[in-house]
């Protein structure tokens, strides 16, 4: 890196529902490799992807990966703030109590504002 | 302005590597810099040297090659590469294969991060 003291400000945006496709799961895996520089690291859950943080996941018969209980070493990882997108678990039937992780709950209209303060947003 | 890419889909079976290549073409025409372009998810599969289209059609990979050649970093995601089958030995010249930590150094040193996906 060109200056070693600079930390940026990374947003995961996470869109997508778990399975289906594999852009849940390798984002997964982006937020697990980048936890370990040294960076302010946030990730945000809304769409269908909150959909990935439901507890009680059974993939067995779709025979894949279940990574919904990874979520939960996030933080660990430096990834300490976590938001999810009260509107997008409305419209699923879901609360915030039937999540692996208990995120910040926001509304969508605070999302762009948090969007605007971050240098990167990566997308999945 | 320094630009990084980020490449999320295959090639040709969708538009994201064809408009991300537009992309660097007409930003380094404008003087722009590209700091790097990293390939993650199936975009891994745009820079292998394995493709041989048909005769009237674009060759996807060896465009990244001579974009590469122009000195321009482009980077492979080992994690993708590695599920899909994408090893150093069929990847086109000019591209490398590493970890995200390549796609995190782009991104903090460039003005923009820009992707191209769904």
């Amino acid at each position: 890196m060109s200056d070693e003291e600079k930390v940026s400000k990374i947003m995961f945006v996470n869109r997508r529902a778990p399975h289906g496709s594999i852009y849940a799961y390798e984002g997964l895996e982006v937020k697990l490799i980048m936890g370990a520089f040294d960076q302010d690291l946030s990730a945000i859950f809304m769409d269908d992807a909150v959909l990935a943080l439901k507890k009680g996941q059974d993939t067995s018969e779709l025979g894949v990966k279940e990574f919904s209980a990874t979520f939960r070493v996030l933080e660990d990882y430096g990834i300490e703030k976590i938001y999810v997108v009260e509107e997008s678990l409305k419209e699923r039937g879901l609360s915030v109590d039937e999540l692996v992780i208990q995120p910040e709950v926001i509304p969508i209209s605070k999302v762009a504002e948090l969007m605007e303060q971050q240098d990167v947003l990566l997308s999945f | 302005m320094k630009f990084s890419i980020l490449i999320l889909e295959g090639p040709y079976h969708h538009e994201a590597g064809d408009s991300a290549y537009r992309f660097v073409e007409a930003a380094l025409r404008k003087g722009h810099e590209i700091r790097g372009i990293f390939f993650y998810h199936d975009g891994v599969y745009n820079v292998t040297k394995l493709m041989e289209p048909p005769s009237d059609d674009r060759n996807i990979a060896k465009r990244w090659s001579e974009i590469g050649a122009k000195g321009i970093d482009i980077v492979v995601c080992i994690a993708a590469a590695k599920r899909r089958g994408i090893t150093p030995e069929i990847i086109v010249p000019n591209t490398r294969i590493s970890g995200l930590g390549q796609l995190l150094e782009m991104a903090v040193d460039s003005d923009r991060l820009v992707t191209f996906g769904d």
